[in-house]
């Protein structure tokens, strides 16, 4: 956002300040390769600093509060600045203390997360020496900041055991508090194939009530149980602490948002993008990137007077490894679940939707350089557009 | 695909669920509950109507904000509606099953 309104904003008129208590900017979607050895922890970090446009300030200090009656962020250190306009970024983060028993005598022994970078490289020294067993991959509750992560970690544990020779030693179960891996009919119907031939059980409708950390196993509120060896779990994902102090945010410290236009439903001064926000789409990096196309032009709308455009529709745009060096690729929105089609050209692709092939897991591994090299300076992708783009799509 | 019930048609999708909340009324509610051998009683229309709202406010549903809503504890939402009691609900109240990305 910096990078794009530092273009539009005349800079004797406009000063831009980044918040982040963070040294360190970190590719999220790495985080998920690095237990199986295929990022480096090193690939998906860098310096923040790097990232900071021409002409923006950069504060490096948490936040305490903020008081949007007073246009005010408090901060840490017990200093303050003041705002015309703010806007959230804060994002989602596990919170595994939402569960009775995840972050007990086994967290980080036998209970896992890959949400987080140390969880990350934690696992992945765990499954170096592992020696197989029952490895239950597990959503506690969604909603969480990508969806299909879990899924791809299953597809990639297969690959992962298979390559090491002991596939047969390792049970591997998907556990999700939903009614299934695939909850739209469609994408149910053209991937339901991926477990059954990969060998993974599911355990559908689980709502986990606590992780018995003596027996290793969760146990839900109906009384199921499911025993493990090694559980890698999603725990909730919250937004950041400052918001429930600050009285900004919803039960899981979300910030209620406008959903079409990205303004916040506290006051009309505060925007709103990405994880952070409450919209009822993916909390994935590509929402966030296709918001920014469109808050950019709500800033300069709301600054002018002029209203918003009510232009978002919640277009998500994923990547999904499959293993083998194959993945898949889904396209959708508010209205429209994942289709069938080419992308990002109609007609020509080259990737395909919903179906897995090699040249898609290609494109998921040349995201990281698009992410480091092309989003964080504001650099739209060629072809892919803010909106859903609905041509070369099979709608049925 | 077409379906009638308690003397009503109604869409639905491969699963069931209601796919037109305009077209779901009392009587239809009572009928689905039965087809999941559920008789409804003054505190399932509770909780049912309670996950009316929250849809229409579209705020996401999941069996621990239930349980933080003050409606229903867990076990007793487990109680009226078992097994799967976010999935039998939500049908019954004629709204979408929560759902991931694919």
């Amino acid at each position: 956002m910096a990078s794009h309104l530092r273009k539009k904003l005349r800079k004797n008129e406009w000063k831009i300040t980044i918040v982040d208590e963070r040294k360190e900017h970190y590719y999220q979607p790495g985080f998920l390769f690095i237990p199986f050895g295929i990022y480096s922890p090193q690939q998906t970090v860098k310096p923040i600093k790097k990232f900071i446009p021409k002409g923006v300030e950069l504060v490096q200090e948490s936040i305490e509060l903020v008081k949007p009656e007073d246009n005010k962020v408090i901060l840490a250190n017990g200093s303050h600045l003041l705002y015309d306009i703010m806007i959230i970024a804060t994002g989602s983060d596990i919170a595994p203390e939402e569960v009775e028993g995840m972050k007990g005598a086994e967290w980080q022994k036998s209970v896992f997360d890959f949400y987080s970078y140390e969880g990350s490289v934690a696992l992945a020294e765990k499954l170096k020496n592992w020696e197989g067993g029952k490895l239950v991959v597990h959503i506690t509750e969604i909603p969480i900041k990508c969806p299909v992560a879990p899924l791809e970690f299953a597809f990639l544990a297969d690959a992962y055991f298979k390559k090491k020779n002991m596939r047969h030693k390792v049970e591997i179960t998907y556990v999700t508090p939903l009614s299934g891996p695939f909850t739209k009919p469609k994408c149910n119907l053209a991937l339901s194939h991926l477990l059954k031939d990969k060998n993974i059980n599911t355990v559908n409708d689980f709502a986990i009530m606590e992780v018995d950390n003596d027996n290793k196993k969760i146990v839900d509120y109906g009384g199921e149980e499911v025993s493990f060896d090694l559980l890698v779990t999603v725990p909730t994902n919250k937004g950041n602490a400052v918001w429930e102090r600050s009285g900004m945010g919803d039960d899981l410290n979300f910030i209620p948002t406008q959903k079409h236009t990205l303004q916040s439903k506290l006051k009309e001064n505060i925007f709103v993008i990405g994880d952070a926000t409450n919209l009822p789409t993916s909390k994935a990096g590509s929402v966030a990137h296709f918001q920014a196309e469109i808050l950019t032009e709500n800033i300069l709308n709301f600054i002018a007077g002029k209203p918003l455009a009510e232009d978002f529709d919640g277009h998500s745009n994923c990547f999904i490894e499959t293993g083998n060096g194959k993945a898949l690729l889904i396209d959708f929105n508010y209205d429209h679940e994942p289709v069938r089609g080419t992308f990002p050209i109609a007609g020509i692709g080259p990737l395909k939707l919903l179906k897995e092939n090699r040249i898609n897991h290609f494109g998921k591994l040349a995201f990281r350089w698009v992410y480091w090299n092309m989003l964080l300076k504001g650099i739209p992708i060629p072809f892919v557009p803010a909106k859903m783009n609905k041509a070369g799509k099979i709608f049925d | 695909m077409e379906k009638t019930i308690a003397g009503k048609t109604i869409n639905v999708n491969e699963e069931g669920f209601m796919t037109d909340f305009g077209q779901w009324t009392k009587e239809v509610g009572e009928e689905l509950a039965k087809e999941n051998e559920i008789e409804l009683t003054p505190r399932h229309w509770e909780v049912l109507t309670y996950i009316q709202d929250q849809v229409k406010k579209e705020v996401g549903l999941t069996i621990r904000g239930i349980g933080k809503s003050g409606i229903v504890d867990i076990k007793e939402f487990y109680a009226l509606f078992p097994k799967a009691p976010l999935k039998t609900a939500t049908k019954i109240a004629g709204v979408p099953k929560p759902a991931s990305c694919i």
